[in-house]
């Protein structure tokens, strides 16, 4: 059995100009010690997908479908139940270390709060596990740095505390939702490698959230790729990257500029701009920028076909999408 | 190019340097200074793209501010169409700023809000002198049809506009005087992958059309291995390598271009490719040191670059590197 399994999960937010459906009907399953990768621009409802795993939603939402953690849903939780689960069994690290750590409590007292609430440690005991935790994370000199408030580190070294807060207690489940996207390359390099030595070294499993092709292609086992809310690609990475099939995955990879391609070449451009997600169709999510797009897809939710053994693409223009170029596709 | 014959340089740096002062920590020490620019010299030929890339803290923008001649240079000398531009007062600047202008990286913050676009892109034509009203709304009308935005949309604000048309607005803005020269500090870095790559050909297209130069800054290497004829590398306020960028790209010749070539993520290309990785994190602005700037991260330090600074030298054609192994570090490629 899968360790977390989301069923149909949608996310409604009520805003000013009437609800928008950041998530619609996403499905996917996640296994002990896998990697999941989540793609896509922004308003996709990437982060709010990850949001709705953690309970953390804001208030004004509304959440319908599964999302069953070994068994249970955890959108049937109370308040308190969730309490217990967050941090314990699910735990997330979030893009912006600055924003995401308290600029007022040192980043010991920091650790050292999930390890007193959630394993009742004594204070001696939750600081040298902090300190152990901060070695861990590869932070130099942790004895001194406990002590240290947030302005005192560096955006990489920030984010390696987060990620001894979310490590502290021992998760099942890690979701880092862009968590290198503030750094530079050679610290993103470093904070990726010590994610994945973690995760596979504490047997947790990872949901990594990127709107990086690269960095979701290198660091996981499988992708997810959505659009206005809606999962428009799923398989495993190296089939994906294989064959890009849905023509928002296809356009998305294609005008990426990448290391070592011939310069004369233009980039292939998605026409207009990312979806606001109170008009979107009722169709496929894509329609108004897709060049195969014809009246179905605008009216009705396209199939999530099975292309390959578990690669599933939904658009109701397969065969073309298939076949046709990206370059073709988009010019 | 029908400036092959005789190059003129659009904008020449020559030796630029810009400390800043940090607060004093006691009545009896010296204050501190951050050493943000430690003489930095390129040019940059008519109709060429010339990149910038470094990490935060390498002071690639520091040098976009000195270039603008927005604060005030240390010492050193920018030249803009041959003219100097250092030391000049304000009033001086004014009419040579038509020359130069630039494109910031937030495009939410760099648009005044309470203004129109017809009003925010006609701004900088008050550095022209008085001009009719009817000219300034026809060049307002071309500029921001060459930058893809409709006529009707000089009446609309900001708010209305998504991230990548209000980059739109921003290059129309810059646009507007017909400049040589226009700065863009990391101008897509804010922007989605699709609308980016939309706004990379449009900075393109207006190129090919209008023949404007750009400095264009970036952390993002394939971006400007996209768009830039020449590359130059900084590091802790000093070029360490400059040259064409099929060269600097190919053939990498100091140890910190080779790191961070390596650790841009490439998509497709399966999980953990072998590759140096580097340790920490660019510190050491505040402090004067002997020897290369990169020896405490760099992985093939030895006993000489402690002690002597390897100067920016030619190691092939247009191509120039301080280090004091670039020999080594090219054949490795």
């Amino acid at each position: 059995m899968s360790l977390l399994s989301v069923k149909n999960l949608s996310v409604i937010l009520a805003t000013n100009d009437g609800p928008a459906r950041a998530v619609r009907n996403l499905n996917f399953r996640l296994n002990r010690g896998e990697t999941l990768g989540i793609v896509g621009e922004s308003g996709c409802g990437k982060s709010m997908a990850a949001l709705a795993l953690m309970g953390l939603l804001p208030e004004r939402s509304e959440t319908e479908g599964e999302i069953t953690l070994d068994g249970e849903n955890l959108l049937e939780k109370s308040d308190a139940e969730m309490c217990r689960i967050r941090g314990n069994r699910l735990a997330m690290i979030f893009q912006e270390p600055m924003t995401s750590l308290n600029p007022v409590h040192t980043v010991g007292n920091q650790i050292m709060e999930p390890l007193q609430l959630h394993r009742n440690m004594s204070d001696s005991d939750a600081r040298a596990e902090t300190l152990r935790l901060l070695d861990r994370v590869g932070i130099p000199n942790p004895k001194a740095r406990i002590d240290n408030y947030p302005h005192q580190l560096s955006g990489g070294q920030r984010q390696r505390v987060m990620i001894a807060i979310a490590l502290s207690c021992q998760p099942d489940i890690l979701i880092a939702d862009e968590p290198t996207t503030a750094l530079d390359v050679t610290i993103q390099d470093q904070i990726l490698e010590l994610i994945q030595t973690l995760v596979r070294e504490e047997g947790m499993s990872l949901i990594l959230i990127s709107h990086d092709l690269g960095v979701i292609s290198e660091n996981t086992d499988n992708i997810l790729v959505m659009y206005g809310g809606a999962a428009v690609e799923m398989g495993s990475t190296a089939q994906i990257f294989d064959e890009l099939i849905h023509p928002y995955t296809q356009g998305l990879f294609a005008a990426m500029p990448k290391l070592g391609r011939a310069r004369a070449r233009r980039l292939v451009t998605i026409p207009g701009t990312v979806p606001d997600l109170i008009s979107l169709p009722a169709g496929c999510t894509f329609t108004d920028r897709c060049p195969l797009a014809t009246d179905i897809c605008r009216n009705t939710v396209p199939p999530n076909v099975e292309v390959k053994a578990k690669h599933f693409v939904a658009c109701h223009h397969l065969d073309e999408a298939r076949h046709r170029k990206t370059e073709e596709l988009f010019s | 190019m029908t400036t092959e014959s005789h190059p003129v340089p659009v904008l020449e740096v020559h030796d630029l340097v810009r400390h800043y002062r940090l607060p004093r920590e006691s009545l009896l020490a010296e204050p501190g200074h951050v050493f943000a620019l430690n003489g930095v010299t390129f040019e940059i030929y008519k109709g060429k793209s010339f990149g910038i890339v470094g990490e935060s803290g390498c002071g690639k923008s520091t040098l976009a501010r000195n270039v603008m001649a927005l604060e005030p240079t240390d010492s050193g000398s920018v030249k803009i169409l041959g003219k100097e531009v250092v030391g000049l007062s304000f009033d001086q600047l004014r009419p040579l700023r038509r020359h130069f202008q630039m494109v910031f990286q937030d495009p939410y913050g760099s648009l005044d809000p309470h203004h129109n676009v017809g009003r925010i892109v006609a701004e900088p034509l008050a550095a022209l002198g008085p001009i009719s009203k009817a000219e300034r709304e026809s060049r307002v009308r071309n500029v921001l049809q060459s930058v893809g935005l409709k006529p009707h949309d000089v009446s609309k604000y900001p708010h209305e506009f998504s991230g990548g048309q209000r980059q739109r607005i921003a290059i129309a803005r810059a646009l507007i005087t017909h400049p040589e020269l226009i700065i863009a500090d990391e101008p897509v870095s804010a922007l989605d992958v699709s609308v980016q790559a939309q706004v990379l050909n449009l900075l393109k297209d207006l190129q090919d059309e209008f023949g404007v130069t750009y400095m264009f800054i970036s952390h993002d290497l394939a971006v400007v291995e996209y768009l830039c004829d020449e590359v130059a590398v900084m590091y802790l306020g000093e070029i360490v390598e400059k040259g064409r960028t099929e060269d600097l790209f190919n053939t990498p010749a100091h140890p910190y271009t080779r790191i961070l070539l390596d650790a841009v993520p490439k998509p497709g290309s399966g999980q953990k490719r072998e590759r140096i990785k580097l340790k920490g994190n660019v510190t050491g602005q505040t402090e004067r040191r002997v020897g290369c700037s990169f020896q405490d991260r760099c992985p093939m330090a030895q006993d000489i670059c402690r002690e002597v600074k390897p100067p920016l030298s030619p190691v092939a054609a247009d191509h120039l590197a301080a280090c004091h192994f670039s020999d080594t570090v090219m054949k490795t490629g």
